[in-house]
């Protein structure tokens, strides 16, 4: 009980800082695939940092109550998983999460905006499937659904669903906002929405939306460190070398449309959801 | 020890209620008397549970002699009237089925010689929850109806105003209600079905003069017909099977196990799959959508087809790990997924809440199919959340539609501006339907742990994943649109009946304690029914309940911060690419000419369309009941 | 400790310029002037931005734009006229339908003279914006009593 509590206040503390990290550590290497030098790593923090310096404006009053629930029910989500809790409540908590950011976004009542939260909602579509077929195949491989459960397995459950793993890696460029999946809103300059989602939002409003950007990293490279959690050394390894390859593709191609990225992912979802668990059932 | 008068007052009252309404004119006092004979159900189902729950089943016994040949004869008079009308508008197919399903009926009483049947009536902590759904939440609709009903014939004077008849049946159907959940003898279930269809098909066809109405009001009936052939059938193979008629009794029947009960199951399963409108049977809930708001939501969203539901829930014992059984689930399944996707592409706000409807009912049938003591734990959570948050949903858009004008979710766009405290039951029910962390969360959790226990269950997971993900889509969606508030929005919120308000806030106050107080509701009710027939039972575990009770506390709490966030800061104008925009949203276009943004949502016709999806729906549907009945009929299947 | 001059953000808008000033922004932004190193990213969108960076003058139709535009930007704020039409209208300062420079319109910070103005004047210009940045950034919390 008091290990969990720690696990889950050490989240809530230290992920917006590890995921600034991870944050700059991103744009220095895109930088250095671009031949650039890069900002220092350190920037996404002061971004953040910047972004509550500023005035607190807003378009309608009621967004920041939408997004400031955004956060915290994203912080809450990476609390519950560091915890080791259910990992279907935990999917079920950041749907909530992306609930309150998409409807914040239509609270301001704007067209670039309007369409951000559609595309997000698309996104979200699309992920969800594959989150859940996630949990499905680890409570299959280890009978249980919670994560301290999960994470104490002896063996490396990629071994055992490794599909999902793939379905996973293929839905975090959806989940980190990267190219081609970056319909919503996206960290790079400017998008053919402006900036989608979030343009309506100043300021303090805006800060509160990259920290929970800021836990969400920390939370989805969390998830895909499960899969080899028996391992942990091994499984940071392989979490490294899979936010590399997502800086890659990012850099690597272009945004592609809401069809191409829905019916992608979903069909990714259904044959390595069907193919691993009906192994998995069949044996 | 405990008496069966509380049972058949519940039968008895509501139709002696209906009897005066056919004959109190229009006004104040038949309007307050449907208030108060509502008040009186809400206060005999709140006695039966105080007087029942913690006491298991308990079972009746009445002199069934007399009561069977009154039913007999009502059965043979509702024939005549059926087939006069059918064939007054040439429905020739509905005409047949009445009469072979009459036949069938009449055939099957001549081979069995009923002994003087004992445990005819029954209750348990199913048919309590069930009653309570019908009681609390029937009895508020028929309240709110007063107030409706009295608007509706304000708005459209050039229907004829027959509420006589339309109260009457509402409280005829309520009785019939509690008579399917109360019934242990198939035959007097059956004849309380049958009222049900024939309510439905009445209320349906309120409007009688409009074409449009009548074709859905035949539609409705075939459909259901349908099914009650199927359950007909049940009793042809009694008959055969065991004329002593002591396979009549459900509890005789589920306690035969598998191995007898198997064929019976599997038709009284295809009745149920028809009544809750599963595909390939889902149009006639959506035509039905034409009907006044209040059969909308009593009939067609949280009783009526949840007595299909009941049925499949009552033989999932028998269902458990067979062919039959999982064909059901599949059946479900599929419906649940297509359906959600189908309501992706709807704009009318009721369209949307019947396929909604559809695709719940299909997730309850897949529990009920797999029948494993986790997955009915499910099926029950998932009807009490459904019922509740279904209700309250159709009776605001009935609400909102005499207000605004339209069933469209496109013109509710900034409702909470306009309509603030509608708008926000209304955004209660929606999250209540989908979000973490009311209820309906709960029971997909549920739902998806016991489908991962199944045999073969992976694929109904499948069906789980992609349908939830889908429900998330179309419910923002509205949401969303709700809480676009136009900058100096319109007032539309006078003048709403207190019977509106008097069914809209209770049941908006029991989605939340629901949700709050969903462990003792599983405790209580849940668990002592599903452990009674397994001996073993699901729960949600105690660390994932302290879990959900903080999400519903933070949720809870979340809103307060709007205080905060009230506070006056800084407007800036909207982007609307660099044009200067008024704050309600006209810029200034091209050629210098002021034009208002217009914003609409998404419905992916082309990738969720109806047409497609039911084309889809019902042919894999099909082809999974003919694959059940086919095994039956060839003994086959175990 | 301020942190609005290490992670200022540009929007950058063409009032009614022939180009030349734009592309030299652009020029700024690339891998061999490297403005992100500073931390400064060009974001299309006034509300999440810090400096207005504005080439060309200013005529009837973009009057408008670039006054909105301002208006959307949170405080603190700093603009830069960059290019010589920006700063006083330039070679079209005479015409018909030119109102002048952008001052005409919104309050300028740092004018960039120039045509075009060259990466270096931007990028100079731009370092001078960011000491303003921080002036305005205290006068604010001062104000503000934060």
């Amino acid at each position: 009980m008091i290990t969990e509590i720690i696990f889950a206040v050490g989240f809530i503390i230290l992920a917006p800082f590890i995921g600034a990290l991870i944050g700059g550590m991103d744009r220095k290497v895109t930088a250095r695939m671009q031949g650039r030098v890069g900002p220092p790593v350190l920037q996404p923090l002061y971004d953040v940092f910047k972004l509550f310096e500023k005035e607190k404006a807003v378009v309608r009053n009621e967004v920041n109550f939408y997004i400031f629930s955004y956060l915290i029910f994203v912080a809450f989500t990476g609390a519950l998983f560091f915890s080791g809790s259910d990992i279907l409540l935990v999917i079920f908590a950041l749907t909530l999460a992306h609930v309150f950011l998409i409807l914040g976004a239509y609270a301001t009542t704007s067209p670039y905006s309007h369409i951000g939260a559609e595309r997000e909602l698309l996104q979200l579509m699309a992920v969800e499937p594959m989150l859940i077929l996630a949990a499905a195949g680890f409570y299959m491989a280890t009978g249980s659904f919670a994560v301290k459960d999960i994470a104490l397995w002896p063996e490396p459950l990629f071994m055992t669903i490794p599909l999902l793993f793939v379905g996973i890696v293929y839905v975090l460029t959806i989940q980190l906002r990267k190219s081609p999946f970056d319909l919503a809103t996206t960290h790079h300059a400017h998008q053919e929405l402006v900036k989608g989602l979030t343009t309506e939002f100043a300021g303090p409003t805006l800060g509160m939306v990259e920290i929970a950007h800021l836990y969400e990293t920390v939370f989805f490279l969390g998830l895909v460190w499960l899969f080899f959690a028996s391992m942990p050394w091994l499984g940071l390894l392989v979490v490294i070398v899979v936010y590399f390859l997502e800086i890659l593709v990012d850099n690597t191609t272009t945004r592609v449309r809401w069809q191409v990225m829905l019916r992608s992912a979903w069909l990714v979802a259904l044959v390595a959801g069907a193919i691993n668990l009906g192994v998995l059932a069949l044996l | 020890m405990y008496s069966v008068e509380l049972l058949v007052f519940l039968i008895l009252f509501p139709v002696l209620a209906a009897l005066l309404f056919c004959i109190l004119p229009n006004g104040r006092l038949r309007d307050a008397i449907v208030v108060l004979v509502s008040a009186v159900i809400i206060v005999a189902t709140l006695y039966l549970f105080v007087l029942f729950a913690g006491g298991g089943t308990v079972y009746f016994d009445i002199e069934s002699g007399m009561i069977s040949q009154i039913m007999t004869g009502l059965e043979v008079i509702i024939s005549a009237g059926l087939l006069y009308l059918a064939a007054k508008y040439r429905q020739y197919l509905i005409a047949g089925l009445v009469v072979v399903q009459l036949g069938v009926v009449l055939y099957a009483e001549l081979l069995i010689h009923e002994t003087a049947a004992l445990n005819n009536l029954f209750i348990d902590p199913f048919s309590i929850i069930m009653a309570m759904i019908i009681g609390i939440i029937g009895s508020l609709i028929c309240v709110y109806s007063v107030g409706y009903m009295r608007d509706y014939h304000a708005h459209h004077d050039e229907m004829p105003d027959k509420r006589r008849w339309f109260y009457a049946l509402l409280f005829v159907f309520l009785a019939s209600m509690f008579g399917v959940v109360f019934s242990n003898n198939l035959f007097w279930l059956f004849f309380f079905w049958e009222v049900t269809t024939l309510c439905s098909f009445l209320l349906i066809g309120y409007n009688w003069g409009d074409e449009q109405t009548r074709k859905n009001a035949f539609w409705a009936l075939l459909l259901n017909l349908v099914g009650g052939l199927g359950f007909a059938c049940t009793f042809a193979w009694i008959g055969l099977t065991d004329p002593s008629g002591g396979l009549v009794m459900m509890d005789t029947l589920l306690a035969a196990g598998p191995a007898v009960a198997m064929i019976p199951a599997a038709l009284i399963g295809f009745a149920g799959l028809t009544k809750a409108a599963q595909m390939p049977f889902s149009s006639w809930l959506v035509g039905a959508m034409i009907a006044p708001t209040p059969v909308s939501a009593l009939l067609h969203s949280s009783t009526m087809v949840k007595a299909g539901v009941y049925v499949i829930i009552r033989f999932a014992p028998i269902y458990n790990v067979t062919m039959v059984g999982y064909l059901i689930s599949l059946v479900g399944g599929v419906t649940f997924l297509l359906a959600s996707g189908i309501a992706i592409s709807q704009s009318n706000a009721k369209k949307v809440l019947a396929y909604s409807t559809i695709a719940n009912l299909g997730l309850v049938v897949a529990c009920a199919g797999i029948g494993s003591y986790a997955a009915v734990w499910a099926a029950i959570l998932l009807i009490v959340f459904h019922a509740i948050a279904k209700s309250l949903l159709f009776l605001s858009v009935g609400t909102v539609e005499h207000k605004i004008g339209s069933r469209d979710i496109e013109d509710m766009t900034g409702l909470l501006g306009r309509m603030p405290k509608v708008a926000v039951m209304m955004m209660i029910g929606i999250a209540g339907m989908f979000l973490a962390p009311f209820g309906m969360l709960i029971s997909k959790w549920a739902a998806l742990v016991a489908f991962l226990d199944a045999q073969y269950g992976f694929i109904l997971v499948l069906l789980l994943a992609f349908g939830s993900a889908v429900t998330v889509f179309f419910w923002t969606k509205w949401l969303g649109k709700l809480i676009e508030v136009a900058w100096k929005p319109e007032p539309l919120e006078v003048k709403i009946s207190n019977h509106e308000y008097s069914a809209l806030v209770p049941l908006t106050v029991l989605m939340v304690a629901v949700c709050i107080g969903f462990p003792l509701l599983s405790s209580y009710l849940v668990v002592p029914y599903v452990f009674g027939i397994y001996g073993m039972t699901a729960t949600l575990g105690q660390a994932n309940t302290i879990i959900m009770v903080m999400m519903v506390f933070m949720v809870l709490v979340m809103p307060l911060t709007l205080l905060h966030f009230r506070k006056d800061r800084k407007i800036l104008p909207h982007y609307v690419g660099g044009r200067p925009a008024t704050p309600d949203m006209h810029f200034k276009g091209s050629l210098g000419v002021q034009r208002p943004v217009a914003l609409g949502n998404y419905y992916l016709t082309n990738y969720f369309g109806e047409q497609r999806l039911s084309h889809i729906g019902n042919g894999v549907c099909i082809a999974f009941i003919a694959l059940m009945l086919a095994g039956i009929l060839l003994g086959v299947i175990a | 400790m301020s942190y609005i001059t290490k992670s200022p953000w540009i929007i950058h808008y063409d009032g009614s310029s022939c180009n030349g000033c734009d592309i030299e922004v652009l020029a700024c932004l690339t891998p061999l002037y490297d403005l992100e190193r500073f931390g400064i990213v060009n974001t299309g969108n006034p509300k999440h931005a810090d400096v207005f960076l504005v080439t060309g003058g200013i005529n009837a139709q973009s009057e408008a734009v670039v006054k909105n535009t301002y208006e959307q930007m949170p405080d603190p704020k700093v603009v830069v006229a960059v290019g010589i039409c920006a700063c006083t209208g330039g070679v079209f300062r005479e015409c018909y339908n030119i109102i002048g420079g952008v001052d005409k319109v919104i309050p300028v910070d740092v004018y960039v003279p120039g045509c075009a103005a060259r990466p270096e004047s931007i990028i100079d210009g731009v370092v001078r914006a960011l000491g303003i940045l921080d002036e305005k950034r205290a006068k604010m919390a001062e104000k503000g009593g934060k």
